[in-house]
């Protein structure tokens, strides 16, 4: 290892003319093996940027393992905010030498390397500027204590590209400091290692690539967070008290955020007794089931879960919206069939869920795009099960659920809770009357009491079997008709409070209309500035719940041709589009792909350019 | 007792009943239907104040035929215990009685009625135990004896399971087994159970007397008339009741209840204590090898925490708390954003 100083005590990153330089705007990808603490270096790099005002997304590419697999960590750093996942990776960090190799195809020249020099066969990949960095011999410099030694190893590479972009150190600190919740031993010790790395890049790299960091003001105010922790404290604020789940990727953090939390936040001020009971199930047949006795006694009951729970849980879920029990649903849709790639995201349980559980079904769902409404339908899924007495499922993903995504600060709820339709003792006195099934209002929602509720009106008998209007139990034909169509009436009226979609149109319609929901949003918003630079402007509407709304049928039929965009195979969002408008049925084109990774812009933006030439 | 009687909530037994039964004339579900309005009704328990739960089978059906002024909820084939778990935790001023059957609990429920076991979830758990599917016209059940022979399946080849042997695996703290053929006893068990804490498993020989009630079935009212083999008298003496019975000295077994009613078990053939977990087990142990239909509290330990005490609950149910309770202040939201930039 070289020791001496190369050159002046000038930042390498000031070698490169300002006009030849590129500004808070690239890919890094960070190829690394689980298990080894990665995940404290990616955290330091992504939380500098961020803090130092640069807009970032991360995405963490995981094995379904616990240690010793590959792993891509991938940060994009965006001036124009656009987060989705970049097709071209401008740097990548090589630090796992059983995956170099492909790693390294993902390249283009001119792109950068930096690479722990101890692989056997040095990386050379042609028009790509390589930046050795001696792992070993800098963690070694550093001595960290010997058993720490192995988790220490990935900070090098933070010092490295700190220093060869133009990290501030000091935001790397405060990053750690961040992550290691102030903790100043782990602090010392992962700082040890970065001081050092940089140290020698300072005096032994020359920068040659055009990507620096620059302070800015983008982040001003914004926040990064992922949405199950978001989602969790969207629970937490919208009264959640009680929650039922199985462990399960990727919908595990959610319930941990619950767990996180509740003690902050939803303690009696008086006693310090907890306001919200949680419970691990055995499984999610009893996670649902415990979450729909809880939300019959009144509760604001939720349960979260991936996929096979959603399979596990369809029986209860028929159950629930015809005994017609309020209950929120969380599903951070993962790959599938089966046990699928538990790690990879997708959108495939769209259909399954709309019409989760036997017989004539129709569930209730809500999109989340983004973090704030990962939040936000957190709360205000509780205030759509108790007015509309039906499960509210909320279909995140992985890709929303696990990653970290910059976000305005979360709105506190702006409506008081909604409690819906229910009697008190009080009410039943006053009215002297009471059937639980009875569409009293004419919008198929009836009225409801609580057990316990001390009023000898009150008590009614919730059953899956064939009920008339007072919860009796009836064979006859035409009571279990006019009851669906109840049921179907109040999925009319479900639409009333349904969030709308969010549309981005000029005053007159372009002939294409792009439809979107979920995580693949940040593609499309992507894609439209692709075609829109070559000359094809589109219209754009994001779904965010099911029952659709009128705003969704009028953009379809104002748009000569719409694509919709989702991930997973035969287009399951198109086909719940073409089951409801089947007249516009042929103008709905689908634009799909399901192999467990995020759709980039440029992927959209082709399947538009070639769909459009056909 | 007259109908005309009240309780000391001022009720009288009109107040507990239920729906007229839909179930076979001489069925062993009726006859505990009875007795669980009975034993309501003598332990003046608001009847809006519990709630019956169930999952799927003839048994199951049964908490429409008492009890019209409670709440139920008559689920899904066996999950009475999750939903029962939620709704006690959701509500806990609630009493909670929980209807099951052999099919119901030792076939697709045997999961959730470990499990609810395990969490000592506040709950009388009754098995209506005949050896058979009665709903679904007479399969074998779990619980069916080895040999047994059915109208239409032939013989069982497989050894049953003993509900009470499962739920004192499971430490269940209040396992008892009684028959349908008993009432006096059935009745007083489920007054224990009442006042038991946790979950409390009785497991009751209901008789199905359309498939499987041939004298030779160890869950027909015949084998239970000739075998069955009583503990102990069992009395329980609610709170505010004084013991007037008198008892010669050590004739009696007095078990204080949680709520500070009182347990009293009247020697009858032999020594048993139903705090011994092993003599518990061997006695079950025993019952089977001789095929002996042996009844009353089985087991009984008043140390496990329930699942209320475990989650640090607040008093209030959580149904009923103000929204004030229910969403944190603006603040709080503030500086948790803080965190995250
Ligand atoms: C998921 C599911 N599978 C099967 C059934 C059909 N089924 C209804 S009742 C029953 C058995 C009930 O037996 P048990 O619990 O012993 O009650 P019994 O009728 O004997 O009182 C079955 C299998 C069902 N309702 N649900
Ligand atoms: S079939 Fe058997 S269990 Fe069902 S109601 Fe008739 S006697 Fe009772
Ligand atoms: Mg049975």
């Amino acid at each position: 290892m070289k020791r001496e100083r190369v050159g002046t005590a000038e930042k390498p990153s000031m070698v490169r003319e300002p006009d030849q330089q590129i500004v808070n705007d690239f890919s890094i990808v960070v190829a690394t093996v689980n298990g080894t603490g990665s995940q404290t270096a990616n955290m330091a790099l992504l939380r500098s940027l961020f803090r130092m005002g640069v807009p970032v997304n991360s995405r963490n590419l995981f094995p379904s393992n616990i240690q010793g697999l590959p792993t891509w960590f991938t940060i994009r750093a965006s001036t124009r905010e656009h987060f989705a996942r970049s097709e071209s990776t401008q740097i990548l960090v090589l630090m796992n030498e059983t995956t170099y190799e492909e790693d390294l195809a993902m390249l283009e020249p001119g792109s950068v390397c930096f690479y722990a020099d101890h692989f056997e066969v040095e990386p050379k990949p042609p028009g790509v500027i390589c930046y050795p960095m001696p792992v070993k011999d800098i963690v070694r410099e550093a001595s960290p204590p010997k058993q720490l030694r192995d988790y220490m190893t990935n900070m090098v590479y933070v010092g490295v590209i700190a220093e060869m972009l133009g990290i501030d150190l000091s935001e790397i600190q405060l990053a750690l400091e961040t992550h290691f919740q102030g903790n100043p031993k782990p602090v010392d010790l992962n700082m040890g290692i970065v001081d050092q790395a940089a140290l020698w890049a300072r005096e032994n790299l020359t920068k040659e690539d055009p990507y620096v960091v620059r302070r800015d003001d983008k982040t001003r105010g914004k926040i990064l967070i992922d949405g199950n922790t978001a989602a969790a404290l969207g629970a937490i604020y919208g009264g959640l008290t009680f929650a039922a789940w199985y462990p399960i990727t990727p919908a595990s953090s959610l319930a941990d955020g619950v767990l996180e939390y509740l003690p902050r936040l939803r303690r009696d001020p008086e006693s310090d007794d907890a306001t919200c009971a949680v419970i691990q199930a055995e499984d999610e047949i009893s996670a649902i089931g415990m979450a729909i006795g809880a939300g019959w006694a009144g509760a604001r009951a939720m349960t979260s879960t991936s996929g096979p729970g959603i399979s596990l849980m369809a029986e209860f879920a028929g159950l629930a919206f015809f005994a017609e029990v309020p209950v929120v649903i969380w599903d951070v849709q993962r790959m599938g069939p089966s046990t699928g790639l538990p790690t990879r995201t997708s959108q495939g349980d769209i259909l399954f869920v709309r019409f989760l559980g036997h017989g004539d079904t129709k569930q209730v769902m809500l999109l989340p795009g983004n973090m704030a409404e990962c939040f936000e339908f957190g709360w205000r899924a509780f205030d759509i099960a108790e007015r509309l007495q039906t499960p509210v499922f909320v279909l995140s993903d992985l890709d929303l659920g696990m990653n970290l995504w910059m976000s305005e600060p979360f709105t506190y709820p702006d409506e008081p809770m909604d409690r819906g339709k229910v009697l008190s003792a009080e009410d039943l006195d006053r009215i002297g009357e009471f059937a639980r099934y009875r569409d009293v209002d004419g919008d198929g929602i009836p009225y409801r009491t609580l057990p316990g509720t001390n009023h000898p009106l009150a008590p009614w008998f919730a059953r899956g079997t064939g009920h008339d209007e007072s919860a009796f139990y009836s064979e006859d034909p035409e009571v279990w008709t006019r009851n669906i169509e109840r049921l179907w009436r109040k999925m009319e009226t479900a639409r009333e409070y349904m969030p709308k979609p969010i549309l981005r149109r000029g005053d007159t319609p372009e002939a294409v209309g792009i439809i979107v929901y979920g995580s693949t949003n940040p593609a499309v918003h992507e894609a439209r500035h692709l075609l829109a630079e070559q000359g094809l402007p589109t219209d754009y509407l994001r779904i965010r719940a099911i029952p659709f709304t009128d705003e969704i049928e009028t953009f379809i039929r104002e748009h000569e041709r719409i694509y919709v965009v989702e991930m997973n195979q035969d287009g399951q969002m198109r086909q719940l589009l073409q089951l409801e408008y089947p007249d516009q049925a042929v103008k709905l084109r689908s634009l799909t792909h399901n192999d467990g990774i995020s759709l980039t812009g440029k992927w959209v933006a082709d399947a538009v350019t070639a769909a459009e030439q056909n | 007792m007259a109908t005309s009687m009240v309780n000391e909530i001022q009720l009288t037994k009109k107040d507990y009943k239920g729906r007229p039964s839909t179930l076979c004339q001489g069925c062993g579900h009726n006859s505990i239907a009875s007795q669980i309005m009975a034993a309501c009704f003598e332990m003046s328990i608001q009847p809006e104040e519990l709630i019956k739960i169930s999952g799927i089978g003839c048994s199951s059906k049964s908490p429409a035929y008492f009890m019209s002024r409670s709440f139920g909820f008559n689920g899904v084939h066996g999950r009475m215990p999750s939903l029962a778990t939620g709704a006690i935790v959701a509500n806990r001023s609630l009493k909670a009685i929980g209807i099951s059957g052999d099919g119901d609990t030792a076939s697709i429920g045997i999961g959730q009625f470990k499990h609810i076991l395990r969490r000592n979830a506040p709950l009388v758990y009754i098995v209506e135990n005949n050896g058979v599917y009665g709903l679904t016209k007479g399969q074998f059940s779990a619980t069916a004896d080895v040999g047994q022979e059915l109208k239409y399946q032939g013989t069982n080849p497989f050894l049953p399971v003993d509900i009470c042997m499962e739920a004192v695996a499971s430490n269940c703290g209040f396992v008892a087994r009684s028959f349908a053929g008993d009432p006096k006893q059935v009745k007083e068990l489920i007054k224990a159970a009442l006042v038991y804490k946790g979950t409390a498993v009785i497991d009751i020989i209901s008789p199905c007397v359309t498939f499987n009630n041939r004298d030779e079935s160890t869950k027909s009212y015949a084998w239970g008339r000739a075998h069955e083999d009583r503990l102990h008298d069992v009395t329980l003496v609610p709170l505010r009741n004084e013991i007037v019975v008198e008892y010669g000295p050590g004739e009696v077994l007095t078990v204080p209840m949680h709520d500070g009613s009182m347990l009293m078990l009247k020697k009858l053939g032999r020594k048993y204590d139903p705090a011994d977990r092993v003599a518990a087990l061997s006695l079950l142990e025993q019952a089977r090898a001789r095929q002996e239909l042996v009844t009353g509290l089985i087991f009984y330990n008043p140390d496990q925490p329930s699942l209320q005490e475990v989650e640090d609950l607040i008093h209030v149910p959580l149904s009923q708390l103000p929204d004030e309770l229910l969403r944190p202040a603006p603040e709080t939201l503030e500086a948790i954003m803080a965190d995250y930039r």
